[in-house]
Protein backbone atom coordinates (compact mmCIF):
# COMPACT_ATOMS: atom_id res chain seq x y z
CA UNK A 1 0.00 0.00 0.00
CA UNK A 2 2.53 2.36 -1.02
CA UNK A 3 0.00 5.03 -2.22
CA UNK A 4 -1.11 6.19 1.54
CA UNK A 5 -0.14 9.08 2.99
CA UNK A 6 2.38 8.65 5.90
CA UNK A 7 0.76 7.97 8.75
CA UNK A 8 1.47 9.54 12.77
CA UNK A 9 4.02 7.27 14.36
CA UNK A 10 3.81 6.49 17.58
CA UNK A 11 5.90 8.55 19.86
CA UNK A 12 9.14 6.95 20.62
CA UNK A 13 12.05 8.67 22.62
CA UNK A 14 14.56 7.61 20.05
CA UNK A 15 14.49 7.01 16.94
CA UNK A 16 18.06 6.82 14.62
CA UNK A 17 20.87 8.29 16.41
CA UNK A 18 19.35 9.12 19.39
CA UNK A 19 16.77 11.30 18.21
CA UNK A 20 13.85 12.28 20.39
CA UNK A 21 10.73 12.77 19.19
CA UNK A 22 9.43 14.13 22.31
CA UNK A 23 11.01 17.65 23.85
CA UNK A 24 12.46 16.41 27.19
CA UNK A 25 10.92 17.65 30.23
CA UNK A 26 12.36 18.00 33.71
CA UNK A 27 9.26 15.71 34.98
CA UNK A 28 10.29 12.91 32.97
CA UNK A 29 14.08 12.94 34.17
CA UNK A 30 12.50 13.43 37.62
CA UNK A 31 10.05 10.01 36.99
CA UNK A 32 13.31 8.31 35.70
CA UNK A 33 15.87 9.21 38.54
CA UNK A 34 13.13 8.78 41.06
CA UNK A 35 12.98 4.92 39.93
CA UNK A 36 16.98 4.60 38.73
CA UNK A 37 17.36 6.07 42.49
CA UNK A 38 14.72 3.96 44.28
CA UNK A 39 16.61 0.86 42.39
CA UNK A 40 20.21 1.71 43.67
CA UNK A 41 19.24 2.16 47.12
CA UNK A 42 16.74 -1.42 46.73
CA UNK A 43 20.12 -3.23 45.85
CA UNK A 44 23.39 -1.98 46.19
CA UNK A 45 21.69 0.53 49.46
CA UNK A 46 19.98 -2.01 51.27
CA UNK A 47 22.97 -4.42 50.56
CA UNK A 48 25.36 -2.14 52.18
CA UNK A 49 22.66 -1.26 55.19
CA UNK A 50 22.32 -4.99 56.11
CA UNK A 51 26.32 -5.42 55.82
CA UNK A 52 26.90 -2.94 58.06
CA UNK A 53 24.09 -3.81 60.60
CA UNK A 54 25.31 -7.46 60.54
CA UNK A 55 29.11 -6.39 61.26
CA UNK A 56 27.98 -4.18 64.15
CA UNK A 57 26.41 -7.16 65.54
CA UNK A 58 29.20 -10.05 64.53
CA UNK A 59 32.18 -7.90 66.36
CA UNK A 60 35.10 -5.64 65.94
CA UNK A 61 36.69 -7.91 63.27
CA UNK A 62 33.60 -7.70 60.79
CA UNK A 63 33.20 -4.27 61.70
CA UNK A 64 36.79 -3.36 60.40
CA UNK A 65 36.42 -5.35 57.50
CA UNK A 66 33.23 -3.20 56.43
CA UNK A 67 35.28 0.10 57.08
CA UNK A 68 38.34 -1.31 55.32
CA UNK A 69 36.55 -1.18 52.28
CA UNK A 70 35.52 2.38 52.31
CA UNK A 71 38.24 3.88 54.31
CA UNK A 72 42.39 4.73 54.54
CA UNK A 73 44.35 3.60 57.14
CA UNK A 74 43.74 7.34 58.30
CA UNK A 75 40.10 6.73 58.86
CA UNK A 76 39.13 9.23 55.73
CA UNK A 77 36.62 7.87 53.32
CA UNK A 78 38.84 7.00 50.45
CA UNK A 79 37.42 6.76 46.63
CA UNK A 80 34.71 3.83 46.93
CA UNK A 81 33.62 5.32 50.04
CA UNK A 82 33.24 9.17 48.51
CA UNK A 83 31.37 7.72 45.40
CA UNK A 84 29.10 5.23 47.45
CA UNK A 85 28.62 7.76 50.46
CA UNK A 86 28.30 10.67 48.25
CA UNK A 87 25.79 8.13 45.74
CA UNK A 88 23.53 7.34 48.30
CA UNK A 89 22.62 10.21 50.63
CA UNK A 90 22.51 11.56 47.23
CA UNK A 91 19.93 9.25 46.29
CA UNK A 92 17.89 9.10 49.23
CA UNK A 93 17.78 12.90 49.26
CA UNK A 94 16.76 12.86 45.54
CA UNK A 95 14.11 9.91 45.98
CA UNK A 96 12.32 12.02 48.84
CA UNK A 97 12.58 15.00 47.81
CA UNK A 98 11.02 13.47 44.27
CA UNK A 99 8.62 11.29 46.37
CA UNK A 100 7.09 14.62 47.68
CA UNK A 101 6.65 16.19 44.67
CA UNK A 102 4.55 12.59 44.24
CA UNK A 103 1.99 12.96 47.09
CA UNK A 104 1.62 16.52 46.33
CA UNK A 105 0.85 15.52 42.55
CA UNK A 106 -1.03 13.00 44.25
CA UNK A 107 -3.37 15.34 45.67
CA UNK A 108 -4.05 16.77 41.95
CA UNK A 109 -1.92 19.53 42.16
CA UNK A 110 1.21 20.87 40.18
CA UNK A 111 0.34 19.70 36.75
CA UNK A 112 -0.01 23.70 35.24
CA UNK A 113 3.24 23.17 32.80
CA UNK A 114 5.13 26.09 34.60
CA UNK A 115 4.39 24.74 38.28
CA UNK A 116 5.19 21.20 36.96
CA UNK A 117 8.93 21.48 35.60
CA UNK A 118 9.62 24.18 38.18
CA UNK A 119 8.67 21.69 40.30
CA UNK A 120 10.51 18.55 39.23
CA UNK A 121 13.54 21.17 38.95
CA UNK A 122 13.49 21.45 42.45
CA UNK A 123 13.70 18.13 43.23
CA UNK A 124 17.02 18.75 41.85
CA UNK A 125 18.13 21.56 43.65
CA UNK A 126 16.79 20.21 46.86
CA UNK A 127 18.53 16.90 47.18
CA UNK A 128 22.00 18.31 45.76
CA UNK A 129 21.97 21.45 48.53
CA UNK A 130 20.58 18.41 51.29
CA UNK A 131 23.74 16.39 49.78
CA UNK A 132 26.37 18.94 50.20
CA UNK A 133 25.10 20.21 53.51
CA UNK A 134 24.64 16.21 55.20
CA UNK A 135 28.44 16.27 54.06
CA UNK A 136 29.29 19.48 55.48
CA UNK A 137 27.98 18.95 58.68
CA UNK A 138 30.39 15.91 58.72
CA UNK A 139 33.16 16.94 57.80
CA UNK A 140 32.58 20.28 60.02
CA UNK A 141 32.20 17.76 63.06
CA UNK B 1 -17.99 -25.58 35.89
CA UNK B 2 -14.51 -25.95 35.05
CA UNK B 3 -11.21 -25.36 37.31
CA UNK B 4 -11.03 -22.49 39.22
CA UNK B 5 -8.62 -20.68 36.86
CA UNK B 6 -10.61 -21.05 34.18
CA UNK B 7 -13.87 -19.40 35.81
CA UNK B 8 -11.57 -16.66 37.01
CA UNK B 9 -10.27 -15.56 33.62
CA UNK B 10 -11.49 -12.53 31.74
CA UNK B 11 -13.63 -11.65 34.47
CA UNK B 12 -11.08 -8.49 35.41
CA UNK B 13 -8.92 -7.71 37.83
CA UNK B 14 -8.93 -9.25 41.58
CA UNK B 15 -10.01 -5.66 43.38
CA UNK B 16 -7.13 -5.57 44.84
CA UNK B 17 -4.62 -2.58 42.61
CA UNK B 18 -5.55 0.05 45.09
CA UNK B 19 -3.82 -1.51 47.74
CA UNK B 20 -0.94 -1.81 46.50
CA UNK B 21 -0.78 1.97 45.27
CA UNK B 22 -2.10 2.97 49.30
CA UNK B 23 0.68 0.87 51.14
CA UNK B 24 3.85 2.64 48.47
CA UNK B 25 2.07 6.01 49.85
CA UNK B 26 1.71 5.31 53.68
CA UNK B 27 5.24 3.45 53.97
CA UNK B 28 6.51 6.42 51.82
CA UNK B 29 5.59 8.70 54.78
CA UNK B 30 6.87 6.22 57.57
CA UNK B 31 10.38 5.70 55.34
CA UNK B 32 10.34 9.68 55.48
CA UNK B 33 10.71 9.95 59.38
CA UNK B 34 12.53 7.20 59.90
CA UNK B 35 15.24 8.15 57.61
CA UNK B 36 15.65 11.72 58.68
CA UNK B 37 15.62 10.36 62.39
CA UNK B 38 18.98 7.27 60.55
CA UNK B 39 20.50 10.45 59.17
CA UNK B 40 20.22 12.58 61.87
CA UNK B 41 21.33 9.86 63.82
CA UNK B 42 24.37 9.05 61.84
CA UNK B 43 25.41 12.86 61.19
CA UNK B 44 25.71 13.11 65.12
CA UNK B 45 27.25 10.31 65.94
CA UNK B 46 30.43 11.21 67.81
CA UNK B 47 32.97 9.23 66.34
CA UNK B 48 32.23 5.85 63.45
CA UNK B 49 34.52 2.88 65.54
CA UNK B 50 32.93 -0.11 66.27
CA UNK B 51 32.02 0.49 70.21
CA UNK B 52 30.56 4.34 69.62
CA UNK B 53 28.03 2.47 66.83
CA UNK B 54 27.23 -0.61 68.80
CA UNK B 55 26.86 1.30 72.01
CA UNK B 56 24.19 3.11 70.19
CA UNK B 57 22.53 0.09 68.11
CA UNK B 58 21.89 -1.16 71.73
CA UNK B 59 20.30 1.50 72.98
CA UNK B 60 15.96 0.46 72.45
CA UNK B 61 15.96 4.52 71.30
CA UNK B 62 18.12 3.49 68.44
CA UNK B 63 17.02 -0.45 67.90
CA UNK B 64 13.49 0.11 67.49
CA UNK B 65 13.48 2.73 64.96
CA UNK B 66 15.97 0.80 63.39
CA UNK B 67 13.93 -2.39 63.77
CA UNK B 68 10.56 -0.25 62.26
CA UNK B 69 12.56 1.38 59.42
CA UNK B 70 13.62 -2.07 58.03
CA UNK B 71 9.99 -3.26 58.16
CA UNK B 72 9.12 0.32 56.70
CA UNK B 73 11.46 0.94 53.45
CA UNK B 74 11.92 -2.72 53.19
CA UNK B 75 7.93 -3.67 52.33
CA UNK B 76 8.42 0.46 50.25
CA UNK B 77 11.12 -1.00 48.07
CA UNK B 78 9.78 -4.57 47.39
CA UNK B 79 6.57 -2.83 46.42
CA UNK B 80 8.54 -0.23 43.81
CA UNK B 81 11.00 -3.12 42.88
CA UNK B 82 7.29 -5.69 41.90
CA UNK B 83 6.16 -2.28 39.77
CA UNK B 84 9.30 -1.84 37.62
CA UNK B 85 9.29 -5.77 37.31
CA UNK B 86 5.43 -5.25 36.13
CA UNK B 87 6.59 -2.41 33.73
CA UNK B 88 9.53 -4.67 31.87
CA UNK B 89 9.54 -8.13 32.30
CA UNK B 90 7.21 -10.20 30.82
CA UNK B 91 5.97 -14.34 30.90
CA UNK B 92 7.97 -16.48 33.01
CA UNK B 93 10.54 -13.94 33.64
CA UNK B 94 8.07 -12.18 35.63
CA UNK B 95 7.35 -15.20 37.75
CA UNK B 96 10.82 -15.86 38.42
CA UNK B 97 12.19 -12.04 38.99
CA UNK B 98 8.66 -11.47 41.21
CA UNK B 99 9.57 -14.86 43.48
CA UNK B 100 13.43 -13.80 43.95
CA UNK B 101 12.23 -9.98 44.66
CA UNK B 102 10.65 -11.99 48.07
CA UNK B 103 13.38 -13.77 48.71
CA UNK B 104 15.66 -10.91 48.29
CA UNK B 105 13.10 -8.98 50.46
CA UNK B 106 12.75 -11.37 53.32
CA UNK B 107 16.62 -12.84 53.62
CA UNK B 108 17.87 -9.36 54.14
CA UNK B 109 15.49 -7.83 56.42
CA UNK B 110 15.73 -11.54 58.51
CA UNK B 111 19.58 -10.92 58.37
CA UNK B 112 18.86 -6.78 59.17
CA UNK B 113 16.28 -7.47 61.78
CA UNK B 114 18.10 -10.21 63.34
CA UNK B 115 21.01 -8.06 63.44
CA UNK B 116 19.70 -5.50 65.32
CA UNK B 117 18.15 -7.56 67.65
CA UNK B 118 21.50 -9.30 68.83
CA UNK B 119 22.84 -5.91 69.62
CA UNK B 120 20.00 -4.74 71.22
CA UNK B 121 19.72 -7.89 73.40
CA UNK B 122 23.50 -8.34 73.97
CA UNK B 123 25.71 -7.41 76.68
CA UNK B 124 26.30 -3.61 77.22
CA UNK B 125 30.31 -3.87 76.53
Amino acid sequence: MASKPARPRSPHLFSGPMQLHYRWSPAMTASIVHRATGDGMATIGTLLLVWWLAAIAAGPAAYGVFLDVFTTSTGSLNLLGWIVGVGLTWSVFQHMMSGIRHLVMDTGAAFELKVNQRLALLTFVASTLLTIAFWLFLGNK
Amino acid sequence: MGTEIGRVRGLGSAGHGAQHWWHQKLTAGTNFLLIVWLLASIATLPSYDHGTVRLWLHSAWAAIPMALLIASVFYHFRLGLQVVIEDYSHKESRFVLTVLVNVFTLATAGTAIFSILKVAFGATA
